[in-house]
């Protein structure tokens, strides 16, 4: 790999053992994918994955310390996943006790970050790209970010320019400033290799959508057709929380870390077809396939018998999500003639975003409140690695919560009724 | 009968070891989450969407694979794995080896004293060759030795 005069002052060993060990490693992942040379990072900021102190990341923190202490630090600000627990959801006192052995290291990891200089205590969250956290970086920028749901969207929605780096390999990019230059950051790697058709009677749920194209895709990148016939040709708020949900799927089912939507995300409603590739491969996703899809999730509960607990927001909610789910368990208990959801429910959120709904919004909020559903910041996905959370009943609208815990998945209007009192297709239970 | 392969050298070593075999990709967070913790000190794989490995023993195994998938904490997942001595010894991919994946053998070269070995682009027909529990030998140069039944 070709380095330049400041990174080869850095493989010398100018800037200490610790920084040249981080370029070294980078230059040999780089190297790995026939990338000839680094690029810097011109993102604002870094974003890692790292948010849960999770005892079986010990090792993880035991190098944080090292990277520290041989003063190889981060050269801008960053954000990082959500944590695995918060105060306010409900968990018994085993449930605590055992949170507290699994995550014995977030303080730790805390510390560490902010001697690192994370952006602040609410950094904490899958989607620092909302307006309130303020992580958005523009079209073209170069990034070193992990976490599978926001790399998709920093690509795909934003434009922007990253590969689907793995933990600690984002922190040594964003310690370094630099990336090996392969895949997504190049324009021929941001070609689509498959052109998706939708052809489906309603514009199916963004989770059952994305989950489709991640099984069909896996790591190839996806030119979508069909789906703005439903979401129009603009970016509103409305279709980016869409597009946040489907990508974030496609992302746990495969890893799918760019798509495009002929004429509305960026690339696609500027370069058009041009962005396709001329071997690529077609697929039309019709109501059957999104049935065989959902047909072939395994149901993982560990016994039988009606839900105990139900997650929402993951990847975590934006402030127009939070009042039409408001707005959807209103209509659902007045439905189902109930003042309260009946079975513990949590939605999560960056904590950025609930502070400005509950400012914004008040009496929502505290409609919100009254129904008696738990507003987190939390990580459902680390919350339920928690054993004795694990086998409890939980369900979820979420294809990356369903895949990598024992939630069973509903869509977005059964699970509404569920937790409403409704049997999930629209009766009284 | 003994088939060899020959693939490309991500991160270079000598294993000799027992085939643990997906032909799906394989979910490194789903499968490794809690290897080497209280909860699971064996490292056995809790990936329940992946019938072939679930259930099944991770450490020190050449782990054969078509590509890894899922999230981008894979890599550090396989870096834990690796240094709480849980991890497979080896990863043989038919096709060229993913971001996480690499990234994961990297940092075990790099900052771990039990580096993963990782050969790629040994074809769709190793794959297919390959079976749960036969022996496989891999050398420095990316060639893979894999006993039949």
């Amino acid at each position: 790999m070709i380095l330049n005069e400041e990174l080869e002052a850095v493989r010398r060993g100018e800037q200490g053992e610790a920084m040249a060990k981080v370029l070294n490693t980078l230059i040999m992942y780089g190297e790995a994918f026939g990338a000839e040379r680094m690029v810097k990072i011109t993102g604002r900021m870094g974003h890692s994955v790292i948010g849960t102190g999770s005892l079986t990341w010990t090792p993880v923190f035991d190098l944080m310390d090292t990277l520290i202490g041989g003063g190889a630090l981060p050269k801008q600000s960053f954000t990082t996943d959500p944590r695995g627990i918060e105060k306010q959801v409900p968990a018994s006192i085993p449930e605590k006790a055992m949170f507290k052995l699994l995550f014995t290291n977030q303080k730790r990891m805390e510390e560490e970050w902010e001697r690192m200089g994370i952006k602040d205590r609410n950094a904490y969250t899958c989607t620092a790209y909302m307006e309130e956290v303020g992580n958005i970086p523009k079209r073209g920028d170069i990034l070193g970010w992990a976490e599978s749901s926001a790399v998709s969207y920093a690509n795909s929605v934003l434009g922007a320019r990253c590969n689907r780096n793995s933990g600690i390999l984002e922190l040594m990019s964003n310690i370094l400033g630099y990336v090996p230059e392969f895949g997504l950051l190049t324009d021929e790697g941001r070609k689509a290799d498959w052109v998706i058709e939708v052809k489906c009677s309603e514009l199916p749920e963004p989770q059952l959508l994305g989950s489709a194209i991640g099984f069909r895709c896996i790591e190839d990148v996806p030119y979508i057709k069909g789906l703005n016939a439903y979401l129009g040709n603009e970016l509103t708020q409305k279709n980016r929380d869409y597009l946040k949900d489907m990508g974030a799927a496609a992302a746990s089912n495969g890893s799918v870390g760019l798509y495009h939507v002929e004429d509305l995300t960026p690339e696609a409603a500027e370069l058009k077809e041009s962005l396709i590739r001329e071997d690529a491969k077609h697929f039309v996703i019709d109501d059957a396939e999104l049935k065989r899809v959902r047909d072939s999730y395994p149901d993982a509960w560990t016994s039988e018998g009606p839900p105990e607990m139900a997650f929402a927001g993951c990847p975590h909610f934006s402030v127009d999500q939070l009042l039409d789910w408001t707005e959807r368990l209103r209509a659902g208990l007045k439905k189902h003639g109930k003042d309260k959801v009946t079975i513990p429910t949590v939605f999560c959120a960056a904590p950025d975003v609930s502070r400005r709904f509950e400012e914004d919004y008040p009496a929502e909020a505290g409609r919100l409140k009254g129904m008696g559903v738990t507003v987190s910041g939390l990580c459902p996905l680390s919350y339920t690695s928690n054993p004795l959370v694990e086998k409890k009943r939980i369900i979820t609208a979420s294809n990356k919560l369903r895949y990598y815990s024992k939630a069973r998945f509903y869509s977005e209007k059964e699970l509404v009724d569920i937790i409403t009192g409704g049997d999930g297709h629209g009766k009284d239970i | 009968m003994a088939r060899t392969f020959n693939g490309r050298v991500v991160v270079p070593g000598r294993v000799d070891g027992e085939a643990l075999v997906t032909h799906t990709g394989f979910n490194t967070l789903a499968s490794l989450k809690t290897a080497g913790s209280f909860l699971n000190k064996k490292g056995v794989i809790q990936d329940h969407n992946n019938p072939e490995l679930y259930g099944k023993l991770m450490p020190g195994k050449v782990l054969c694979l078509p590509e890894t998938i899922g999230s981008t904490t894979g890599g550090m997942v396989l870096y834990c794995a690796a240094s709480m001595g849980v991890g497979p010894a080896c990863m043989l991919f038919s096709k060229k080896a993913d971001t996480r994946a690499v990234a994961g053998a990297v940092l075990t070269y790099n900052w771990s004293g039990h580096p993963i070995v990782l050969i790629d682009e040994l074809g769709d027909e190793f794959l297919e060759y390959v079976k749960e529990g036969n022996h496989v030998s891999v050398c420095e140069d990316g060639k893979v030795e894999v006993e039949g039944d």
